[in-house]
């Protein structure tokens, strides 16, 4: 398979992950588009170091995971934060920071 | 045969981020974003990246989506509400954009002058993505992004906990503020029954 095969879907799946978090408006399911696209890039780093032959990209692919989990943390933290406040989980009712 | 197990692995990645992006529970999305990322994982393993498709399942499929279900069985998996009756007109608008960009992406990739990418990648040698290899990269060349990935991670940890714990103030007995220790223990100190007991923890009583 060509390199040029994985970065097609690669931008395949970083548009969906983009349109999802357009169009959803459960929080949770945001940061899940959004590990999606992050996980497109992984996809696009992976195959450029096979296409160099160097592992350079591996390693930056793993340093994007584990950024991934931190957001997964720090994202999950707010929502169960919001949770308990009886907030609604939505958001677009979530709009107080905008000013 | 690698071509096939491409399209296998690439049809999985693709049914799963539409089933992300589409499926109203959030429980199921969970559930078709953990497929995305086990096709995921298989296309590592074809880019011979072997450790980073172990660490994607163990991590993300083992780990992450856990933390995922958890949330979502806490916060009550309730069937996202079909309110795209106000917004049809964004909801297309976000659908145009997601395709440009798709397009947008195709055509960098393809009109590329980049040759090496119409071929199957350049030769790679013995131990390729191994974790032998990848754990000498990350104590050697990557020492610094790996001290400052752990670093981070501790940060988030402690932020998470912050952030998710309960607010019940101080009046709870079980938090203690050691300034109201410090200011109250100057007039009234402890009397030497109550030395060494849990009092001594909680300040002095009838405060």
């Amino acid at each position: 398979m060509s390199v040029e095969w994985y970065l097609v879907l690669s931008a395949l799946l970083f548009s969906i992950g983009a349109g999802g978090v357009l169009v959803r408006r459960n929080p949770l399911v945001i940061l899940l588009c959004i590990e999606l696209m992050l996980n497109a890039g992984n996809l696009a780093l992976v195959a450029f170091a096979r296409a160099h032959g160097n592992q350079d990209g591996q390693i930056f692919a793993l340093i994007v995971m584990v950024v991934a989990a931190c957001e997964v943390a720090v994202g999950l933290g707010l929502i169960v934060a919001i949770f308990r406040r009886r907030l609604p989980i939505d958001v677009d009712e979530l709009r107080e920071l905008q000013g | 045969m690698a071509e096939v197990f491409f399209f296998l692995a690439a049809i999985g990645a693709l049914a799963g981020a539409i089933g992300t992006v589409s499926l109203r529970n959030p429980f199921y999305t969970v559930l078709a974003l953990v497929v995305h990322l086990l096709s995921l994982a298989a296309l590592f393993l074809l880019l011979r990246a072997e450790f980073l498709a172990a660490a994607q399942v163990i991590v993300y499929v083992g780990a992450v989506m856990v933390l995922y279900l958890f949330v979502v069985a806490y916060v009550g998996g309730a069937d996202d509400p079909l309110r795209a009756a106000g917004s049809p007109r964004l909801r297309w608008a976000s659908a145009l954009f997601a395709g440009a960009l798709f397009v947008e992406l195709s055509i960098a990739i393809l009109g590329t002058g980049l040759t090496a990418l119409g071929e199957e990648g350049a030769g790679y040698f013995e131990g390729f993505g191994t974790p032998a290899e990848i754990g000498r990269l990350l104590l050697t060349d990557f020492l610094l992004a790996f001290e400052t990935a752990s670093m981070l991670l501790l940060v988030a940890a402690v932020g998470a906990v912050i952030l998710a714990r309960r607010r019940t103030g101080l009046e709870d007995r079980q938090e203690i503020s050691v300034g109201d220790l410090m200011r109250s223990g100057s007039r009234d100190t402890l009397t030497g029954g109550e030395a060494g007991t849990m009092i001594e923890v909680e300040g002095p009583p009838g405060r």
